[in-house]
C-alpha cells in the first residue's frame, strides 16, 4: 500500500462547521477521483496532501514517508513532499515563458533535456517562447501540467483542472492525461464534481459527502443507481437543447463522443446546457457493429 | 553646490539601506501571522503622523554621548551619530521607512497566494519563490516604494536639523542651505538651491509616473 490517509480537519462551511473526517488507503500507480459537491471537502484533501493546509489530527504516509504525524508532531513541509499539484486556475508564472516556466520546475539543469520531450510530446512546439497570457486555456493547463511532472513528483494532485475550459479543450486535455498517466504511471487523485470526467479518468471513485465517504468503489459500482434497470446506461453533460416539433433533440457528451437523442418537455425540465444526465434504454435488440480497428 | 551633492549622497544611501531592510520587513508584515505584527505596523508609520522635530529630539537624546548609547558607540566604537553624516543616515531611514515598507507590503499582499503555492510545490523554498516568483511581479511596488523614499529623504528638514545641525560639507544639506541662506538674507542663493531641487524633483517623479503609466498589471 502507497498512500496511507487518516485525517480529522475541521472545515468552515456556509452550512456551518463540519468535520473531513478519512481513513482510506491509495494503491501505487492508481488513478482515484473523488468526487462530490463544492464544499464536500475535496479540494481541503489535496491541500493537506501537499501540505498546503493541516488537519487537527491524523497521520499520511506516502511511499514510507511519513508526511504528517500529528501524535508525533512530524508535518514535512510542502518542498520536501514534492507533489505535482495542478489546480483549477491556471497558476504559470506570468512573467516567464512557457520554457521559463517548465525550467524553473527543474530541481536540477540535468532534468531539463526532458523539457523539449515533453513539449513535442503535449504539442506545444512553437510556444516555448510565449509568455503565458499569450496562449490558450488549455495551453496553458498543458503546460501546468508538464511543469508539475517535470519535477518527478511522487503524487500527481488533480484539483478540477479542467472545469474552466470550453467544452473542446476539456475533452482534449481528458486525452492527454490519460495519456500522461499511461505514459509515467504516476499516482493520480483527481477531485471533480464532473461526472463523466471522473468517470473517464479514474479507475477507483471515492464519493464525498459533507466530509465523509459515502460510496467507493469502481466507477460502475459507484454510480448505476439501482433505481434504474436499463441494460446500457451512460453519463454525459448536455451541449445543445434543440426545439424539433414535439419532441426535444439534446446533444449530450458522452465520454469522448457527442450524440444526438430525443427527449419528451417532461424529460428536459430543469435541465439546461451543461446538465449532467444518466442516458439509459432498455435494449431489447441492440445492433452491434465491428468497430473500425 | 556642496549641500545638493550632499543631499543626493544621503538620499542614494538611505534608499539602498531602506530597500535591503525595507523587502524582509515587508515580507514579514505582509505574510507573518504574529499576533502582535500590528504594533509593528504601528512603528513603522509612527513617522507619518509625527512631526519630524519629535523623532529628530528623540534620536538626539538617544545618541547623545551623554546618554547609554551614544556613550556606548563613542567610547567603544569611536561613531559619533549626532552632527555627523551617520547620524543623518539614521534619522532618514527611520524616518523614510513607512515610505518604502508600506508599498512594498501592499504589492506582497495583493500577490496571488496560488502563485506562490505552486512555487513551494515545486520544492522551492520561501526565499527562492520571493526572489524568483515574487519580486519580478510586484516591480511596481518596489520602484514606489524606492522612488518615495528617495523623494521623502531630499524633502527632509526637521528630523535632519535637529540631529545633524548645520556643519558644511558635513551634515548642510540643501534644505537646511536654503533656511541658512534666507535668515542670512541671501535670497539669491537660496532661490537657486530651491529652482534646483524643484527640477529635479519634478523630474523623478515624472519618470516614475511614466514608467508606471507603462507597467502592466498582470493579474
Amino acid at each position: 500500500m502507497m498512500i496511507k490517509i487518516q485525517l480529522k480537519k475541521e472545515m468552515h462551511t456556509p452550512l456551518g462547521k463540519e468535520w473531513l473526517d478519512l481513513d482510506l488507503n491509495i494503491a501505487k500507480g492508481e488513478f482515484v477521483a473523488f468526487f462530490g459537491e463544492s464544499g464536500a471537502g475535496k479540494t481541503t484533501l489535496l491541500r493537506i496532501l501537499a501540505g498546503l493546509d493541516q488537519p487537527q489530527e491524523g497521520y499520511i504516509e506516502v511511499d514510507g514517508e511519513i508526511w504528517f504525524d500529528s501524535l508525533h508532531t512530524i508535518d514535512r513541509p510542502t518542498q520536501q513532499r514534492k507533489t505535482g499539484f495542478i489546480f483549477q486556475e491556471n497558476n504559470l508564472f506570468p512573467h516567464m515563458t512557457v520554457r521559463e516556466n517548465l525550467e524553473y520546475a527543474c530541481g536540477d539543469k540535468k532534468d531539463r533535456h526532458h523539457i523539449e520531450e515533453w513539449i513535442a510530446v503535449m504539442g506545444l512546439k512553437g510556444l516555448e517562447d510565449q509568455r503565458p497570457d499569450k496562449i490558450s486555456g488549455g495551453q496553458k493547463q498543458r503546460v501546468v501540467l508538464i511543469r508539475a511532472l517535470i519535477n518527478q513528483p511522487k503524487i500527481l494532485l488533480l484539483d478540477e483542472p479542467l472545469s474552466n475550459l470550453d467544452i473542446r479543450s476539456r475533452l482534449n486535455l481528458q486525452d492527454e492525461i490519460i495519456k500522461v498517466y499511461q505514459k509515467t504511471k504516476i499516482t493520480t487523485i483527481l477531485v471533480s464534481h464532473d461526472l463523466s470526467e471522473v468517470f473517464k479518468l479514474s479507475k477507483k471513485i471515492f464519493v464525498l459527502d459533507h466530509g465523509k465517504i459515502i460510496r467507493s468503489g469502481s466507477p460502475l459500482d459507484v454510480f448505476v443507481n439501482n433505481d434504474l434497470s436499463g441494460k446500457f446506461k451512460f453519463s454525459g453533460e448536455i451541449m445543445e437543447i434543440q426545439k424539433d416539433g414535439v419532441l426535444n433533440i439534446l446533444t449530450l457528451s458522452i465520454g469522448n463522443n457527442l450524440t444526438k437523442v430525443v427527449a419528451t418537455d417532461e424529460e428536459i425540465e430543469g435541465l439546461s446546457i451543461g446538465s449532467k444526465v444518466i442516458v439509459s434504454a432498455k435494449a431489447f435488440n441492440p445492433l452491434i457493429l465491428k468497430a473500425n480497428p | 553646490m556642496q549641500p545638493l551633492i550632499l543631499t543626493f549622497q544621503l538620499a542614494l544611501t538611505v534608499t539602498v539601506i531602506l530597500f535591503i531592510i525595507g523587502v524582509p520587513l515587508a515580507y514579514w508584515i505582509a505574510f507573518s501571522k504574529n499576533r502582535f505584527k500590528y504594533i509593528v505596523e504601528t512603528l513603522v508609520s509612527m513617522p507619518l503622523v509625527l512631526p519630524p522635530t519629535v523623532i529628530g529630539f528623540y534620536l538626539l537624546i538617544v545618541f547623545s554621548p551623554q546618554y547609554f548609547l551614544g556613550h556606548f558607540l563613542q567610547s567603544f566604537f569611536g561613531i559619533r551619530v549626532v552632527f555627523s553624516f551617520t547620524g543623518l543616515v539614521i534619522g532618514s531611514v527611520i524616518f523614510s521607512l513607512p515610505f518604502m515598507v508600506n508599498p512594498i507590503k501592499a504589492g506582497l499582499q495583493s500577490f496571488p497566494l496560488a502563485l506562490m503555492e505552486a512555487s513551494y510545490c515545486l520544492g522551492k523554498s520561501p526565499w527562492e519563490t520571493l526572489r524568483r516568483v515574487i519580486l519580478p511581479n510586484i516591480k511596481p511596488a518596489l520602484l514606489t516604494g524606492i522612488v518615495m523614499a528617495f523623494a521623502h529623504t531630499i524633502g527632509e528638514f526637521g528630523v535632519v536639523l535637529m540631529i545633524g545641525g548645520n556643519i558644511p560639507g558635513e551634515t548642510r544639506l540643501a534644505s537646511i542651505a536654503i533656511y541658512n541662506e534666507v535668515e542670512a538674507l541671501n535670497y539669491d542663493t537660496a532661490g537657486l538651491y530651491a529652482l534646483i531641487l524643484v527640477l529635479i524633483s519634478f523630474s523623478i517623479l515624472l519618470i516614475f509616473y511614466y514608467l508606471n503609466r507603462k507597467s502592466v498589471k498582470i493579474f
